[in-house]
């Protein structure tokens, strides 16, 4: 392999690691439950995506390529159907959001009647 | 008809890609299988325009993914800095907003490219409303008639005949 290609590969496998960090650090330091899934995001697509591609460099153009190629595209389909599935459940149960400005002029999260909360869970992280 | 032969192909391919050995057991076993999966879905009936798009062709694949992958990294990289950010400048807001798909195809790529996009989340999705959890207030300003719905909606019509 050409020193170029692997020097690309490691830039991509060494930036795709820096943003799986970034996105840890932001699980930790984010103040509510919607503002993790943003976080997790980063990692799940530019982290994920540079580490493969990183990775499909060094394999070259062989089948072992095609097959992360693949994952990929797992992951770029699945992650925001399980992340919408995620939010979702959450908004169902009422888990209020803490938003920037309280002041909701129009009444957003409108659902018939707001879920009783679960008998002795704990409800919401943080 | 022809998404039939599609599903075929696209699955034939895809066992041969994975199996990587091409001996004549393994290349029958692989037809056989893909048929028979052919055959289930036409029995469950999702072989149609939504299940298998491929009316969208080849222009979502060249045009719509790589102005995706690209806003997909320059959102991240906008996410990233404020997580490093020690004053943590964000402003979460929730937005209702109409988008302007027609067709449900259209509806869950425009939601899927919502939540793809690091700093913002596809809540709701109903026809004519998505309700968005935006990590910062001018990231839910921007989402009403956005470059991305406008490309969405695009797509979805010049494919539909």
């Amino acid at each position: 392999m050409s020193a170029v290609v692997d020097a690309l590969s490691w830039a991509c496998l060494l930036a795709g690691g820096f943003f799986c960090l970034v996105g840890a650090l932001g699980l930790l330091r984010m103040p509510d439950f919607y503002t993790r899934m943003h976080a997790a995001s980063v990692t799940d697509t530019l982290g994920a995506g540079l580490i493969l591609l990183g990775l499909m460099l060094q394999a070259g153009p062989t089948l072992v390529a095609v097959k992360l190629l693949m994952v990929g595209l797992l992951l770029f389909f699945a992650a925001p159907v399980a992340a919408h599935a995620l939010t979702k459940a959450a908004m169902t149960r009422g888990l209020a959001p803490k938003l920037a400005e309280s002041d909701v002029s129009a009444p957003i999260p409108a659902f018939p009647s707001p879920p009783a909360p679960l008998p002795g869970g704990e409800r919401g992280a943080s | 008809m022809l998404h039939a032969a599609s599903v075929f192909l696209v699955l034939y391919a895809f066992w041969l890609l994975l199996s990587g050995l091409f001996t004549p057991f393994l290349l029958a076993a692989g037809a056989g299988c893909a048929l028979a999966v052919l055959a289930f879905a036409r029995r469950m009936d999702v072989i149609d325009r939504e299940g298998h798009p491929i009316h969208l062709g080849w222009r979502a694949l060249f045009s719509y993914w790589p102005w995706l992958i690209k806003e997909i990294a320059k959102s991240s990289w906008d996410v990233s800095r404020r997580i490093l950010d020690p004053r943590l400048p964000i402003s979460p807001t929730l937005a209702r907003f109409r988008p302007s798909q027609k067709s449900e195809l259209g509806l869950v790529i425009h939601a899927n490219s919502i939540t793809l996009t690091p700093g913002t989340v596809a809540v709701e999705v109903e026809a004519g409303e998505f309700l968005v959890h935006a990590l910062t207030r001018e990231g839910a300003a921007g989402l009403a008639g956005s470059e991305m719905d406008r490309r969405v909606a695009a797509l979805e019509q010049k494919a539909s005949p």
